[in-house]
């Protein structure tokens, strides 16, 4: 077992040439997935039996949702090791997930609302998930924020690295006194889908979209970095080669 | 050459001498311990303050602006006005340490002191703490003080004054150490007031959440100890981290 493909990782024309290549394997799986998804949910799945042909807003909502989070974890992750172990192909991945992350966010913030808007009859409510989204939108765009205002882009990468995992450090805390605050303040009006009573029709849909919606985002990262290698090295030689060649 | 100004120099001439004498950071010539160096940053920078006494009001000034926004936007009728009071104070106070940031590196950031500091071979995140420190003497714990008088204009009653006057003082000091942070990532940003809200404000919610909490539970004369327990808890966290980070931060904005 040697560490040659590790090392191989902190190489720019290589992650590049990587990237490439890999896009294709994500990419068509996800299509595949989105789409067998999104024909199940919205077509196969049965109505449900108290939000009626509403609910099916669900099955964009919650993979949005869960990959505003994950996307957020993996670029906290390139974030650290970008610091760590000073790999600038690291924070090359962190900064390609920042607008990836904030767009899911921002999607399962809108999809959230008008999915309200008949079950709840408002387009906002200030649930505690709600607001956590709301919150992990504003970490996003301090974190967009930050690496923007910052003109030399080493320091740019290990300040919003910085930034990156003192917000993982605090999501949670959010997220709990956001819970508990909620809990204080208001009575439970949020109408919760009926847990156990879900039909294998009403689920695969969904588990084949969390699939598809995280190789999309696997696809979509691959496809960033590689433009954002190729504006980090655009003095290097090698981009020269690829670019003519 | 008299005076607190020259003592200040001399007072903190142990931490600066490895420098002037050209010692490797490696291996300083430790003349102080952090602790003693951690004290005369503190001292220093309180005595800085007392200088530019104009500084220290202006957060109050605007505390006490942001308060009398709410009864000319809302309504003069007291009974509504004691409802809106926590929130009101919250938003007030986070506001106002919000503004003072400003004053917590900028300057030493400008004059290169900060560059001193890191390269003193002292503990960087002890002097950035005894910074912070300093912040929240001069801010966090003015505004704690004067919380209280801004309550008593929106109808709260006597009673509630030790509960405010607390939970704003270990709020504080959380929102100081989570600012410390802001502050020394936006290090060398020009016109970075709005980044440095929209990156210290998300993180302040839970001050902001218990906060209000136990400013309420006071006003309505109940126990307020379990929320102001968690404040507690919040600024022994940010104690114990916040200082490393910014101490981190600094470091990358000075490279």
């Amino acid at each position: 077992m040697t560490w040659t493909w590790f090392h191989r990782l902190a190489s720019p024309p290589h992650v590049y040439a990587l990237a490439a290549r890999l896009t294709p394997w994500f990419a068509w799986p996800a299509a595949l997935c989105i789409v067998a998804g999104l024909w199940g949910g919205l077509v196969l799945a049965p109505p449900d039996y108290q939000q009626g042909d509403g609910f099916r807003i669900l099955y964009v909502h919650a993979p949005s949702a869960w990959m505003s989070l994950m996307v957020y974890m993996t670029m906290a992750i390139a974030a650290a090791i970008g610091l760590i172990w000073r790999m600038k192909v690291a924070h090359a991945v962190a900064a390609s997930c920042a607008p990836i992350g904030a767009s899911f966010t921002f999607a399962a913030l809108v999809t959230g609302a008008l999915w309200g808007e008949p079950m709840w009859g408002t387009y906002w409510e200030w649930d505690p998930r709600l607001t956590s989204e709301l919150v992990l939108l504003f970490l996003y765009l301090g974190y967009m924020g930050l690496r923007a205002g910052i003109e030399d882009p080493q320091r740019a990468d290990r300040a919003s690295a910085l930034l990156a995992i003192v917000g993982v450090v605090n999501v949670p805390i959010i997220h709990y006194s956001v819970t508990w605050w909620n809990s204080l303040h208001q009575a439970p009006s949020v109408m919760r889908l009926a847990k156990p009573a879900m039909p294998f029709a009403m689920v695969a849909p969904l588990l084949l979209m969390l699939l598809g919606f995280t190789l999309l985002f696997v696809a979509l990262l691959l496809t960033r970095l590689r433009s954002e290698v190729l504006a980090r090295e655009r003095s290097a030689s090698w981009i020269r080669e690829v670019v003519t060649g | 050459m008299s005076g607190p100004e020259s003592h200040v120099a001399h007072a903190l001439a142990p931490v600066a001498t490895p420098l002037a004498l050209g010692a490797q950071p490696a291996h300083p010539a430790r003349s102080a311990s952090a602790f003693e160096a951690a004290r005369l940053a503190l001292r220093r920078d309180l005595q800085l303050a007392f200088r530019k006494r104009s500084q220290l009001v202006q957060p109050l000034a605007f505390f006490a602006m942001v308060t009398l926004l709410f009864p000319l936007a809302i309504s003069p009728e007291l009974s509504r006005l004691r409802e809106l009071a926590p929130g009101v104070l919250w938003v007030g106070a986070l506001l106002a340490s919000l503004l003072a940031l400003e004053f917590l590196f900028r300057d030493d950031a400008h004059d290169g002191t900060l560059e001193q500091y890191a390269l003193s071979g002292q503990s960087l995140t002890a002097l950035i703490f005894a910074k912070t420190l300093a912040h929240w003497l001069l801010t966090g714990l003015p505004l704690a003080l004067m919380a209280p008088l801004a309550a008593l204009s929106l109808g709260v009653g006597v009673a509630a004054v030790p509960g405010i006057v607390a939970a704003v003082a270990v709020g504080s000091v959380t929102l100081s150490l989570i600012g410390s942070i802001g502050g020394a990532l936006t290090l060398g940003i020009k016109r970075s007031g709005a980044l440095l809200s929209l990156l210290t404000l998300p993180l302040s919610l839970p001050v902001l959440i218990f906060g209000a909490r136990a400013t309420q539970l006071a006003i309505h004369g109940t126990p307020f100890l379990a929320p102001l327990e968690l404040l507690g808890a919040l600024a022994v966290f940010a104690i114990t981290l916040a200082p490393l980070a910014a101490a981190a931060a600094v470091r990358i904005s000075l490279e």
